[in-house]
Order: structure tokens, then C-alpha cells, then sequence
């Protein structure tokens, strides 16, 4: 196995100063994360809202300058590179996005959305385009009319789809995937799991998986690294990291899932109700 | 012991239900939203609505509460205490709506007004159903915040909204839901917008405060783990059919639908690590008049007649259901 991505003391952060009455004080979002990824293997981020992941996430896919630190992909510093070598690392690691009803434009037909990336990177003809495109839409699951069609007429499961049909155009060597499933319906999100399970096995990719559901990312990543106040603090395996936490927090965080099971329930209700009927 | 429905199916034979909804169909538009459902909330009991979206929970929701748009189309019966609450006047259901029934909401920062102080907006809502001086209620208000465990209660009566927490601010809209002391709390996907730890404590206080108080809950939500963790009764909607209804560890360890089947086989679970066990194809949106199971597209059991109509409700000691080929192989 080899390392396709090494982030390494990674740092941002966030100036106050947005708010009506002047400068606020400054948030560090991102604190000396650093980590690697082996090539064909899938790392997940947890953690809660401010946590940093999202941060960490849109650093690595260049859409946020980091304030120091590296993150190599093979050997190749992507927060040093300009120009040409900046375009041809856009392309090599790509982003799906959380809410499959923001990342589309509603204006852009299926087809010119999924070509847009090699249009950018000049991957091939017009022509060769529109068969990549067949060819994407029914790797993702897709109809294969819906190149001509419009994302309003799709469900969110199926736009997830386009949105990750999107991101695989331009044959990237990693995928950051932005809470892929959090905005979809339980009966859907095991089907775009599946989906990335079986492209990753086809293609070789390599995931960056941030996530706050701790359930699907046991299942779903080979390691996992849980962030807290802009830190790792806890990072392992899934099988280590959930039997025996070492954090405090990973343990909160652990503690706090519901469990979908209605005789594990820490103290029921009505028990409680009972409880205090006895009481007075 | 706790009032309980007389019977199974969760739908009481005599008058004493607190919420009692009768063959409510609503037509928004083209899409028929809820078909022919009957549910009933007995007093002080904590009942979850699971679906997916489009599956109608939410509008049945707004239905009882009279906060359907008025192009809506809505037939059956709502019944609170007996009355009527379908067609009733708008001076009636101002006074229904956080009188009677208080309504927690998913999007705690859309619910409060960003321009009016949490204390301003808490004894607002106390004055519209009591008659109370300014006075008395911002000590009421004071007295709810600490009860929805709000440090510094009274400090916190002059802050505005931004200036508190996604959590925080939870807490706020449980407490005007329960400043005019209702029997029955509507809470529709509550901690959706919260982290797990966050969510964790709503969860335990909407639970705490409700049972202490005798209220009824109605919690609508998407996540079965939420519905495991709280509710005594639990029905499940699908394409605006209610599919199926029982209490909480029967519905868990023997459901009988084949949409709550899959959809219990569908969830990620901690400390089990198996494939992802999808659901194939998508929800629906039921256009016009539902004229078949809704579920049937995506069903692995479906016969030809599911696709005929509305599948009938089977009844038996464990509850309720909608499915015509397990309703036939048990009778």
C-alpha cells in the first residue's frame, strides 16, 4: 500500500471582523491536523459542527487557502502549486458536496453539468465528451435519458448520483466527500454508499469522508480520525477507535448516538414517568 | 400507570383520546398528501411519526394545527378534547396553537425573531393566551428557561436570539411551545438541525419536561434511533399512507410492513458492520388520488392487486398495517 495523501500541521484560521459592530475574535478552525491517506482506502473525518472537518475538507480541495502546513499528493505540495500544476491537482482530487440540491446549477442540463470538468480540462472532443457522459450516468445508476434532462427532475438520491458522476469526469485519484449522504433519506443513503463502495472497488479511488454520523462511518471507512475544537484527537481504526475509545470526547460522541433499539434505551419515558408517579 | 390506548392499533373505542384524527385525507395542489389516515394521541403519551420526505407527516402536522395553506384540500375530521378542530375560526385556532398545542419546529433560528429579545418573545407568547401582567410573565419566562436548563435564566430573558447556541436556542422554542402549559407538544424533527451530543440533550429534555408535566408528545421525525430512544407508540408513514402502527419494541422487533422491514434493515447501526441494505428505487410523490400501495414500486412482495388500490388496514392484537399479501397470509 501506498500514501496518496499526506496532510501535514495543517492551520487556519479565521479572523473575526464579519460582525456589524466591528472586529470579533479571531476562531481557529483548523489546528496542526495532520494525517495521511493510503491510496485505495477510505478515511473518514467525524465530529460535530465547528469542528474543523469541513474546514480540513475544503482546504485539501483548494477551496480554502490554509494559513500553513502542506498537503502533499504523492509528492506534489498542492498549496504550493500556481498556475498549470494548480489546474492539473484540481483535477486530481474532486469534491462532492452535501446538499445535491445546492451543488447543481438548476439552469444546466444533466449532461453539460457532468462534461463541465472536462470541458475546463480539455479531456477530449465535444463528441468524446457526450459518450464519457453515457458512460458516467450509467456507472452512478442513472437513466439513460437524463443527459438531456434538467436537476429539478430528479430525486435527491438521484442528484447525489449526478453529483458524483460529476466529480468522477475528470478520472480524479481522490474524492473529498462532503457529508455525501447526510441531506438524503435513510432508505437512500445506503444506496449512494453502495455506490461509492463500488466505484472505489472499480476504480481504484481513494476517499476523504467527512462525516457526523458515527454508525455509517464505522462501516464505511478504513480508518477514521475524530476532530474536536480544530484537533484530531482521537484517530484509529474503526473496530479500535468504537470498542475502546481513548478520548473523552470520541466517548461523548459515542455515548450520544441514538440507538435504534427500543429495549436498549437508556431510561424509557414511561419508566420515567412511572418513576416519578412513585415518587410523589 | 400511564393512560393508554384501549386497544392496539393505537386507536381508542371511546372519547378519551387527547388528539383524535379521522379519515384525514389533504390534497395540496396536484399532490395528495395524506390518504384516508386515523391515528390517535392518548393523554400523556409520547407517540413517533417516522417517514421519509414527501411521506406526509409534516402536513399532517400542520392539519391539526390549521396551518395548511388555504388552498389545501382537506377532508375527515381533527378532533382536540372532542372539538373539532378542522374548519374551526381563526380566533379559535390562535387559541389552539400554543394554547393548546405547542409546536417545537426543526429550524429553531427561523422560529424566533431575530429582532426581539428572547424574553420579549416568550412573554408575547404568554399574553396571548393568559391574562397576565408584563411583570408576571417575564417571571414565568424566567421560570421556563431555567426549567428548559438555561443557565442564567433571567440574564438570558434580555439576549437576542444569534447570541445563542443552535442547542440554546432549542431550548427556547421548547419553552415558548410550553409557555401556556399544553396538553399535547408537536414537535417536528426537533434535533435534526443539532449535533448528536446536542441532540442528545433536547431529546432528554423534551422527554423530562413533557413527562413531569403530563403532556402528550408527538414527535415527527426521520430517525428510527430517535424513535427507539423516546416514544411508546410509533407510526410510519409512506407516500402519505400511514403503513403501519405499533408500540415501540413491537414495531422494532416485528414489523410487519415491508416498507418499515426495509427501512429497519436499511439503517446504519453502531458496532455492526455489514453492507449498506438499501432500499431500491426512490420515495414517491403520490399525484392526484392514491390508487394503489405506494410502496408497491419498490416492494420485494407486491402482487398485481397492490397496484389496484389502497390497500386495506389489517388490525390485530400487535397493531396495525397496510399491506394486502401480509394481511391475506395471516387471515
Amino acid at each position: 500500500m501506498n500514501t496518496l495523501l499526506t496532510v501535514r500541521d495543517l492551520r487556519k484560521t479565521f479572523r473575526g471582523g464579519r460582525g456589524l459592530l466591528g472586529k470579533g475574535p479571531a476562531t481557529v478552525a483548523v489546528n496542526d491536523v495532520s494525517f495521511e491517506v493510503q491510496r485505495g482506502t477510505t478515511f473518514g473525518l467525524v465530529g460535530e459542527s465547528g469542528s474543523g472537518k469541513s474546514t480540513t475538507a475544503r482546504i485539501v480541495s483548494r477551496l480554502l487557502d490554509a494559513d500553513s502546513g502542506s498537503v502533499l499528493l504523492e509528492d506534489r505540495d498542492l498549496l504550493a502549486v500556481r498556475g498549470r500544476q494548480l489546474l492539473e491537482a484540481r483535477r486530481k482530487v474532486q469534491m462532492v458536496f452535501q446538499d445535491p440540491f445546492a451543488s447543481l446549477n438548476p439552469r444546466w442540463k444533466v449532461g453539460s453539468l457532468v462534461a463541465e470538468g472536462m470541458r475546463i480540462h480539455r479531456l477530449g472532443s465535444a463528441a468524446e465528451h457526450r459518450a464519457r457522459v453515457t458512460e458516467l450516468l450509467e456507472q452512478c445508476g442513472l437513466p439513460a435519458d437524463a443527459a438531456g434532462r434538467y436537476p429539478h427532475e430528479f430525486s435527491g438520491g438521484q442528484r447525489q448520483r449526478i453529483g458524483i458522476a460529476r466529480a468522477l469526469a475528470v478520472q480524479p485519484d481522490l474524492l473529498v466527500l462532503d457529508e455525501p449522504v447526510s441531506a438524503l433519506d435513510v432508505s437512500i443513503q445506503a444506496q449512494i454508499l453502495n455506490l461509492l463502495n463500488k466505484l472505489q472497488e472499480q476504480l481504484g479511488l481513494t476517499y476523504l469522508f467527512i462525516a457526523h454520523d458515527l454508525a455509517i462511518v464505522e462501516r464505511f471507512c478504513d480508518e477514521v480520525a475524530v476532530m474536536c475544537n480544530g484537533e484530531i484527537v482521537e484517530r484509529g481504526s474503526p473496530e479500535v477507535l468504537y470498542k475502546a475509545p481513548k478520548h473523552e470526547y470520541t466517548r461523548a460522541l459515542l455515548h450520544a448516538v441514538p440507538v435504534p433499539d427500543p429495549r436498549r434505551r437508556r431510561q424509557p419515558i414511561s419508566q420515567r414517568r412511572v418513576d416519578e408517579q412513585v415518587s410523589t | 400507570m400511564q393512560t393508554r390506548p384501549s386497544t392496539a392499533t393505537g386507536l381508542s373505542t371511546t372519547s378519551s383520546a387527547l388528539l383524535s384524527i379521522r379519515d384525514l385525507s389533504v390534497q395540496i395542489g396536484p399532490v395528495a398528501a395524506v390518504t384516508g389516515l386515523s391515528m390517535d394521541v392518548a393523554p400523556g403519551e409520547f407517540v413517533g411519526v417516522v417517514g421519509e420526505s414527501g411521506s406526509g407527516k409534516s402536513v399532517t402536522a400542520r392539519a391539526v394545527l390549521g396551518l395548511l395553506p388555504s388552498h389545501a384540500k382537506v377532508t375527515g375530521s381533527v378532533k382536540l378534547e372532542g372539538e373539532e378542530v378542522l374548519g374551526a375560526s381563526p380566533q379559535r385556532l390562535r387559541r389552539i396553537r400554543g394554547g393548546k398545542v405547542g409546536l417545537v419546529f426543526q429550524d429553531a433560528l427561523a422560529a424566533l425573531d431575530p429582532v426581539y429579545t428572547i424574553g420579549d418573545q416568550l412573554v408575547e407568547a404568554l399574553q396571548a393566551h393568559r391574562d397576565v401582567s408584563r411583570k408576571e410573565a417575564r417571571q414565568r419566562a424566567a421560570d421556563l428557561l431555567d426549567e428548559v436548563r438555561i443557565p442564567k435564566p433571567v440574564e438570558h430573558l434580555d439576549s437576542y436570539p444569534h447570541q445563542l447556541s443552535g442547542g440554546m436556542r432549542q431550548r427556547v422554542v421548547i419553552a415558548s411551545a410550553l409557555i401556556a402549559d399544553p396538553d399535547l407538544i408537536i414537535a417536528d424533527e426537533p434535533t435534526t438541525a443539532l449535533d448528536v451530543t446536542v441532540q442528545r440533550q433536547v431529546l432528554d429534555l423534551i422527554g423530562d419536561v413533557c413527562a413531569r408535566r403530563g403532556a402528550s408528545v408527538v414527535l415527527i421525525t426521520h430517525d428510527l434511533g430517535v424513535v427507539a430512544e423516546t416514544c411508546d407508540r410509533v407510526a410510519v408513514f409512506y407516500g402519505g399512507l400511514l403503513v403501519e402502527e405499533a408500540d415501540t419494541v413491537t414495531l422494532f422487533e416485528k414489523p410487519r410492513h415491508p416498507y418499515t422491514k426495509a427501512l429497519l434493515r436499511s439503517l446504519p447501526r453502531l458496532g455492526v458492520q455489514a453492507q449498506f441494505e438499501a432500499i431500491p428505487g426512490n420515495p414517491v410523490q403520490v399525484r392526484n388520488l392514491l390508487a394503489s400501495c405506494p410502496f408497491a414500486p419498490r416492494c420485494e412482495v407486491a402482487a398485481d392487486e397492490c397496484r389496484d388500490d389502497v390497500p386495506p388496514e389489517f388490525r390485530d392484537d400487535l397493531g396495525r398495517h397496510r399491506c394486502l399479501v401480509v394481511g391475506r397470509a395471516a387471515s
